[in-house]
């Protein structure tokens, strides 16, 4: 069983503009999230969701500390870190009806979104896939001198893949201006990091690449904008990767919203990470340190919610693919 | 047009060179690209011209070398990104056909991926298994990648510029018994673009459409046959994807016979497709069924005497000729 990691909030400044950025991006995350899982499982979206509720204060903290020329590859549990880096809602929930309104006009879906204009260089479903081309578009960075740095988001099942230790040597061997970011919610879809890895901190794999190893609690999002700010600043100073190991938990199953089929995790594990909710954290901080009102946060919901509505209706009305266009954008040409 | 003979590897060599300092996004990065210009001198000289920014000795990591190719090239970049020995696209084939081949179409078109991989591939050298395989099949099955197979110094040279300035996924396969063949290259910077079948010998009697080396054994075995009084129509398709089935339909129809030879396993060889394409297409043409010449549906042997076996030949081409001829 793992347990939450201790709040370590208080030690963490935060200014009522970071409060507000971060409470906002995680809030239009969890919005959009319940809400397409509710559609599929009415069946009004295709496929299947790998959902992102519970940790939503990993891709916001290092969203807000990214810039639209910065790149980020993500994972199949991607909404998220796109939604972070800046992703527009109408297009994301279009792609999720499989429209030609959504960000891959219908022929990615859920586990493939991409947005080139803001630096989302597109969700991936293979486990480790992304991380070898977070490290390209790095080394692109480097190239041309152009001061942007990328982030790979995956999870500490993609820790075991190849992909991730040759990409991290190289990164390191070079001094790419690249973050890694694993975050850690326990679970290779269904296998518990104790039956995956022998480590309990994913940070001390960064010693066999001579980078730094940083671990932060995924539930604070202040704390994980702090690492990520102090990380990202180290890439683009040309010094190098680092890999920061963000303790999280995600809520619902490893795919859908629907409860369990086998009990793979304790109810009192999921209840006691539950209670460290990284929204309600933030709006505790925000509240108590008189930065930000009740009030507000509530008109935040209030406003979030409208762009929800008004998301599902755009890609409601979304025309379907043609057939005859199945061909297209096979090639460049 | 100024030419002068070059040999198989230097003619690529060449083009290596001149597209390089054409672009300034074009680079190269490899398991001894750099210091030791590649381990058959592909790259000989490159570091020496232009640095080690654009040319990068990697770490032994292929799917590292091509994922870091797949994210620069959607950057905008043009990187070439060598593997060595083709039975190494296997170790990277996640990126290869995953992620390379893939981005485009799944991403409704927001991103190119103008990425040229390099590698040698081929039997011959008593490299054995793991060394010498000829897998273009696996490659051109996967939408969104293209693959070509230079059979001659000018292909060589013209192709690796053809991929690098393509917006595409594209592998470049030399043949590694290949490399010191000797031919005439033009001095000066040009492209062939993938797609465009050679006709290596125009013939009237039977078609031959060879792959990568074979290209060079069917020549000689057409030039035996023509000493015989038999006419051989000889078509290199230069790429496997996208395979110009135009140029071999339209021969096909004119000698009603073909065969199709490829050092690759025959079971489900790009043979089997041509095979498909021509009856397809030709069927009321052909004077007797599509005939293929390939390699036995096993590992690739070190023995000589058992390679040379595994491998077609001149003369097992001219016999399969003679064979394909007598059937009336």
């Amino acid at each position: 069983m793992t347990t939450p990691t201790e709040a370590i909030d208080e030690v963490v400044p935060a200014t009522r503009d970071v409060v507000l950025d971060l409470h906002r991006r995680m809030v239009r995350i969890r919005r959009f999230e319940e809400s397409s899982g509710k559609l599929v499982e009415t069946g009004e979206i295709p496929g299947f969701l790998h959902l992102y509720v519970g940790q939503e204060a990993v891709a916001s903290g290092v969203g807000a500390v990214l810039t639209d020329d910065d790149q980020i590859t993500s994972t199949h549990r991607g909404h998220g870190h796109a939604i972070a880096k800046g992703a527009e809602l109408r297009p994301m929930f279009a792609e999720l009806y499989a429209k030609t309104t959504g960000y891959c006009k219908g022929r990615g879906g859920s586990m493939h979104i991409v947005d080139m204009s803001r630096g989302m260089l597109g969700a991936n479903a293979i486990v480790g896939g992304g991380i070898p081309i977070a490290v390209g578009a790095a080394f692109a960075s480097q190239y041309r001198g152009d001061g942007g740095v990328a982030v790979s988001f995956f999870g500490d099942g993609a820790t075991n893949i190849g992909a991730f230790h040759e990409s991290a040597n190289m990164a390191a061997v070079w001094d790419l201006p690249i973050v890694f970011v694993v975050e850690n919610n326990g679970y290779a879809e269904f296998t518990s990091q104790e039956r995956h890895m022998r480590l309990v901190d994913i940070a001390e794999r960064a010693a066999s690449y001579g980078m730094p190893g940083v671990i932060v609690d995924g539930m604070d999002a202040l704390a994980v904008r702090e690492a990520a700010l102090e990380a990202v600043e180290r890439a683009r100073r040309g010094e190098g990767p680092t890999l920061i190991e963000a303790k999280t938990y995600r809520f619902f199953d490893h795919q859908g919203i629907k409860g369990m089929r086998i009990p793979y995790r304790d109810p009192a594990e999921v209840e006691a990470w539950k209670s460290r909710d990284a929204i309600r954290l933030i709006e505790t901080i925000g509240i108590e340190r008189g930065l930000v009102s009740a009030e507000e946060f509530e008109g935040i919901w209030a406003e979030v919610e409208a762009e929800i509505n008004d998301g599902i209706e755009f890609a409601r009305n979304s025309p379907d693919p043609d057939p005859a266009d199945i061909l297209d954008d096979v090639y460049t040409v | 047009m100024t030419t002068r003979e070059l040999t198989y590897v230097k003619a690529f060599n060449e083009g290596m060179h001149q597209i390089m300092a054409e672009d300034p996004d074009v680079f190269l990065i490899g398991e001894d690209v750099a210091g030791y210009g590649g381990v058959f001198h592909m790259f000989d000289g490159l570091l020496a011209e232009f640095g080690e920014r654009r040319v990068k000795d990697t770490p032994i990591a292929e799917q590292a070398i091509i994922g870091l190719g797949v994210g620069a090239a959607a950057r905008g970049l043009r990187p070439v990104c060598d593997l060595m020995f083709m039975d190494f696209v296997g170790v990277a084939m996640d990126q290869i056909f995953n992620q390379a081949a893939k981005m485009k179409y799944m991403f409704g078109g927001a991103v190119s991926v103008p990425l040229t991989i390099t590698t040698a591939g081929g039997a011959g050298m008593s490299a054995a298994a793991q060394h010498s395989q000829s897998l273009e099949a696996w490659l051109a099955h996967v939408p969104g990648l293209k693959v070509a197979m230079p059979a001659s110094p000018y292909d060589a040279k013209g192709l690796i510029v053809g991929a690098i300035r393509d917006d595409n996924p594209t592998i470049v396969v030399l043949n590694k018994k290949m490399l010191g063949v000797k031919g005439e290259v033009p001095e000066e910077l040009y492209a062939i673009p993938f797609g465009q079948a050679n006709v290596v010998t125009e013939g009237d009697d039977v078609t031959v459409v060879a792959i990568g080396r074979m290209v060079v054994e069917a020549r000689k075995a057409a030039e035996a046959l023509d000493k015989q009084g038999v006419s051989v129509e000889l078509i290199d398709p230069r790429s496997v994807q996208p395979l110009d089935t135009e140029t071999i339909v339209a021969s096909v129809k004119k000698t009603n016979r073909v065969l199709i030879v490829h050092e690759a396993v025959e079971f489900g060889g790009i043979g089997a497709e041509i095979s498909s394409q021509i009856q397809e297409q030709a069927f009321d043409y052909l004077d007797a069924p599509v005939a293929r010449l390939a390699a036995p549906f096993a590992p690739v042997p070190y023995a000589p005497v058992l390679e040379n076996a595994y491998v077609p030949d001149a003369a097992r081409i001219e016999a399969a000729v003679r064979r394909l001829l007598e059937r009336r």
